[in-house]
């Protein structure tokens, strides 16, 4: 690995970008004033590069400070901005304008299955509630170690995919079971067990299993795949719910 | 109105608010107020690491920590600071492990450790393996890792509470001194005001990054903290020292974590050279950020930038192996794919500096108490995070040690805020306290017609980039102070289209403008009369360091807002004070910086 020589890549020559006009059909509430939801439909110039969220600020920053929207980070680690787009999960900011069809009009709805406030803003209280009830902590017994704890790389590996999470519910609110069935734990928080199950430092595993084998638990789970696909971090939900699954069975992690 | 009343309360769900929480929670009734849920702070948004002299992969120790962490602040960080951090550091690492933080292992199933900007062996013979990481979302891993603990401590949370007053009072029990009475906040569901009295507060709110457009900070990043109190006639120190990231993403400014470059990537300008051989011959590319933002700065200005308009220059990752890429730098080489299209194991990387870091803030000393002026606190109010200015990052701050920072002093601040707590008496809340807030969100909302807060932030930014970036002038900041007043007065006609109780974040987004230009105008005079260059402020007309006049912290201090204002007066003022407060300097003598 020569690191001193000067790259034989080519310059990256980035073509101009372009504008263009497209159509956001949104829907609209606000219990304030209106019974029911509606949509409207803005006509807005993106950039080539524009993410979704880059057209609703321009929505709400030139042309209707009304909408409402969650957001913060604005380059997908927050967990902010979860939303349907064309009917599917995803976040407005790590979505390209141009990755959605920009052809027709592009509807932009509030995620499934939780309360939807305003606008786009959904209760999220109960989506928290059920992650906080699957014991999403870090639980040891006996003498604390004055150094660091050791966990070989392999071990923690083994949890890895399930730490990204960044509990934005884009999981939990594509699935048809947690629409239909407000109990149901929903994916998120089964994530989040699981990465605290297969942590070879953790002693709490069985307990989040009884809890999980619970009625309302993850037998819930139909394996849609609809979680999977929706996760904005790619990690593989429907296979850590498997793995759950299995452990319940064996009792064993 | 709602009335609370807690021990302690903490603005802000931050790594140092939440840190505060595990403490101050279990020694007293604690609450913490948030404007986003505790996970959407942006700690999460941190890449690269944490240094601690843990010595698990090499030699190292605090001692050589402190030393860089001065050297790197361009010896205008106060020593004793330093000294606690970098000892604390290694307890602050740990303490994250045993909580469940799951860091890199080495071999040996230890945590491991890697290169970052600036931390070298023996006061800088080389680059050290000092940064404790979680791949390249450690900054997650510390706020998931907090979130854990405090919801398994059952630590109180007031979600989606916006802080926008800080309630001080005269209190006989303190000397006749202004003491914490509690804050006044903002319910975003509702649109209700609620007010809070506490016998303690910690501001915990994060950076101000949002004062320019280019920058890797989130958009709810408008230093609100410091803007609370600097209206409430505290200082704020050194606010002219903001760091610029070298490696944003050209035309977004989304961060590329200097572990990129910690793992091997190389900068190149358009005739393929590593030109970072030419300005830091030892350490090259890991050299401090400041210096290594300028030079890119300086690549792109004698015309050997990239691109079709030449302005960026390049990140070369593709002599790395992707599955070391894909190990240890997944998230921003997908930030790379996602954002620009660009595929990292086999094209450079578009890059240029990005608004990243406020080295300043609300003064304190290293307890986290708040300083009213030069030597004297404010009973019950603390701060800690990127809100506070201890000084820890003196004009430049080194990568990994905010991290570093919010763990250790939002400890200490928590510690403190509890204890403090227990022993002090009530201070009283004096009538109608929430009457400047009522005025301040009347006045936006009641107005018809005006301008556009947005048309006003843009200006804004983009004045602040252009004229107040890595390179200043008396003349650009001159022009820039201008638009700043012009601002001043403009905000006074601002106007919000939503006039709804709930969720109406039109309304907030008017009021957190009226922060940006409140600090801006700080920022612009600080860097005006510092007639120096040093670490992340650097003056084209003022090129050297200049011990002599400016080995000093700038405290500027405006005329608090009255008690009773009334209705449809400006919350600006027309008179910023500056003032300066010795460094406190200990063993290390400055020296000239060079890499
Ligand atoms: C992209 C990026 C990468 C970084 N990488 C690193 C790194 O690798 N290593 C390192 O050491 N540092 C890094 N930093 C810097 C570091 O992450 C931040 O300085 C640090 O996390 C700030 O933490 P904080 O707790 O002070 O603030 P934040 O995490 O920003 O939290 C602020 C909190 O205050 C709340 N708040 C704000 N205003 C109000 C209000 N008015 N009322 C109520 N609540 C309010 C918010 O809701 C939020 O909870 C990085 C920064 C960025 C932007
Ligand atoms: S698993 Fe993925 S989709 Fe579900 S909450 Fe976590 S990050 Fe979001
Ligand atoms: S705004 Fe943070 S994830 Fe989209």
């Amino acid at each position: 690995m020569s690191v001193d020589a000067p790259s034989k890549k080519p310059i990256a020559e980035a073509v101009e970008v372009p504008t263009f006009q497209i159509t956001l059909r949104i829907e609209r509430y606000n219990p304030e004033f209106d019974t029911e939801s509606h949509y409207e439909d803005y006509e807005v110039t993106v950039h080539g590069t524009d993410r979704v969220l880059d057209a609703l600020h321009t929505i709400k920053w030139d042309m209707d400070g009304s909408l409402s929207f969650r957001r913060s980070c604005a380059h997908g680690v927050c967990g902010s901005d979860a939303m349907r787009i064309n009917g599917k999960n995803r976040l407005a900011c790590k979505t390209l304008v141009k990755d959605v069809n920009p052809d027709k009009p592009i509807t932009i709805e509030p995620i499934k299955g939780l309360p939807v406030e305003k606008d786009l803003i959904v209760d999220m209280e109960p989506f928290f509630d059920s992650y906080r009830e699957i014991m999403p902590f870090l639980v040891t017994t006996g003498h604390e170690p004055t150094h660091e704890r050791i966990q070989s790389q392999a071990d923690k590996d083994r949890f890895d995919d399930t730490t990204k999470c960044i509990l934005c519910a884009a999981c939990t609110s594509s699935c048809p079971v947690f629409w239909n069935d407000g109990q149901y734990f929903g994916p998120a928080a089964i994530v989040n067990a699981h990465r605290f199950i297969f942590d070879s430092r953790d002693e709490a595993g069985d307990q989040r299993l009884q809890i999980l084998n619970d009625k309302e638990g993850v037998w819930r789970c139909r394996t849609v795949f609809n979680c999977t696909e929706a996760c904005p971090r790619g990690i593989e939900v429907t296979k850590a719910i498997a793995e759950v699954k299995r452990a319940i069975i064996t009792r064993r992690v | 109105m709602q009335t609370h009343q807690y021990d302690v309360v903490i603005v802000g769900a931050g790594g140092a608010g939440m840190r505060a929480a595990l403490e101050s929670s279990g020694r007293a009734r604690t609450a913490v107020l948030t404007k986003l849920y505790p996970t959407r702070s942006h700690t999460g948004a941190a890449q690269g690491g944490m240094c601690a002299a843990l010595s698990n992969v090499e030699e190292d120790n605090w001692e050589w920590h402190t030393f860089d962490t001065v050297k790197g602040g361009d010896y205008i960080v106060d020593q004793d600071a330093a000294e606690i951090m970098c000892r604390e550091a290694i307890k602050a690492v740990i303490d994250l492990e045993k909580m469940g933080l799951p860091f890199n292992r080495t071999p040996e199933g230890r945590i491991d450790q890697r290169r970052f900007g600036g931390h070298t062996r023996n006061h800088g013979e080389a680059a050290v393996r000092r940064s404790c990481y979680a791949a390249d979302r450690t900054g997650h891993m510390i706020l998931q890792t907090l979130y854990q603990n405090c919801v398994k401590q059952g630590v109180e949370f007031y979600n989606e509470f916006y802080v926008l007053d800080l309630v001080l009072a005269e209190s006989e029990a303190h000397g006749g001194e202004p003491a914490v009475a509690g804050v006044i906040a903002y319910e975003l569901a509702t649109g209700e005001i609620h007010s809070f009295r506490a016998k303690a507060v910690v501001l915990a709110t994060g950076g101000a990054g949002k004062v320019f457009k280019t920058t890797s900070n989130a958009h709810t990043l408008t230093g609100d903290g410091m803007g609370i109190a600097f209206r409430r006639g505290l200082p704020l120190e050194d606010l002219e020292f903001f760091q610029f990231h070298p490696t944003g993403l050209a035309g977004l400014g989304i961060l590329l974590s200097e572990a990129a470059r910690g793992e091997g990537g190389i900068l190149r300008n358009s005739e393929g050279e590593r030109f970072m051989e030419r300005y830091a011959p030892t350490i090259k590319d890991l050299a401090p950020r400041d210096i290594v933002a300028r030079s890119m700065a300086n690549e792109v200005r004698e015309g050997r930038g990239c691109g079709p308009n030449r302005d960026y220059v390049l990140l070369d990752l593709t002599h790395l192996e992707p599955a070391h890429i894909d190990a240890k730098l997944p998230d921003i080489t997908e930030f790379a794919r996602t954002y620009l299209g660009v595929e990292p194991y086999t094209e450079p990387i578009p890059v240029y500096p990005t608004a990243h870091y406020a080295m300043g803030g609300v003064p304190t000393n290293t307890d986290a108490e708040v300083l009213r002026n030069n030597t004297e606190t404010v009973p019950g109010l603390y701060a800690a995070g990127e809100v506070a200015c201890v000084s820890v990052h003196g004009a430049n701050r080194l990568g990994t040690n905010s991290l570093l920072d919010i763990n250790v002093f939002g400890r200490r601040a928590g510690i403190a805020a509890a204890k403090f707590a227990q022993d002090a008496p009530w201070v009283e809340m004096p009538g109608s306290p929430e009457q400047h807030t009522l005025n301040l969100l009347e006045d936006i909302r009641g107005r018809a017609q005006g301008e556009r807060v947005a048309d006003l932030r843009r200006t804004l930014q983009e004045t602040m980039d252009r004229d107040v970036q890595v390179f200043r002038t008396e003349e650009s900041m001159t022009e820039a102070l201008e638009v700043v007043q012009q601002l001043k007065e403009r905000y006074q006609h601002v106007v919000v289209q939503d006039k709804g109780k709930r969720y109406n974040l039109d309304l907030l987004e008017a009021v957190e403008l009226g922060f940006l230009i409140e600090l801006a105008e700080v920022v612009v005079l600080g860097a005006l009369a510092r007639k120096e260059s040093r670490g992340g402020h650097f003056r084209e007309d003022f090129t050297k360091r200049d011990d002599e006049n400016f080995m000093v912290h700038t405290m500027a201090y405006r005329t608090p807002l009255g008690a009773n204002e009334q209705r449809g007066v400006s919350i600006f003022t027309d008179k910023v004070r500056l003032d300066y407060k010795p460094v406190n300097v200990t063993r290390y003598q400055p020296m000239e910086r060079k890499y």
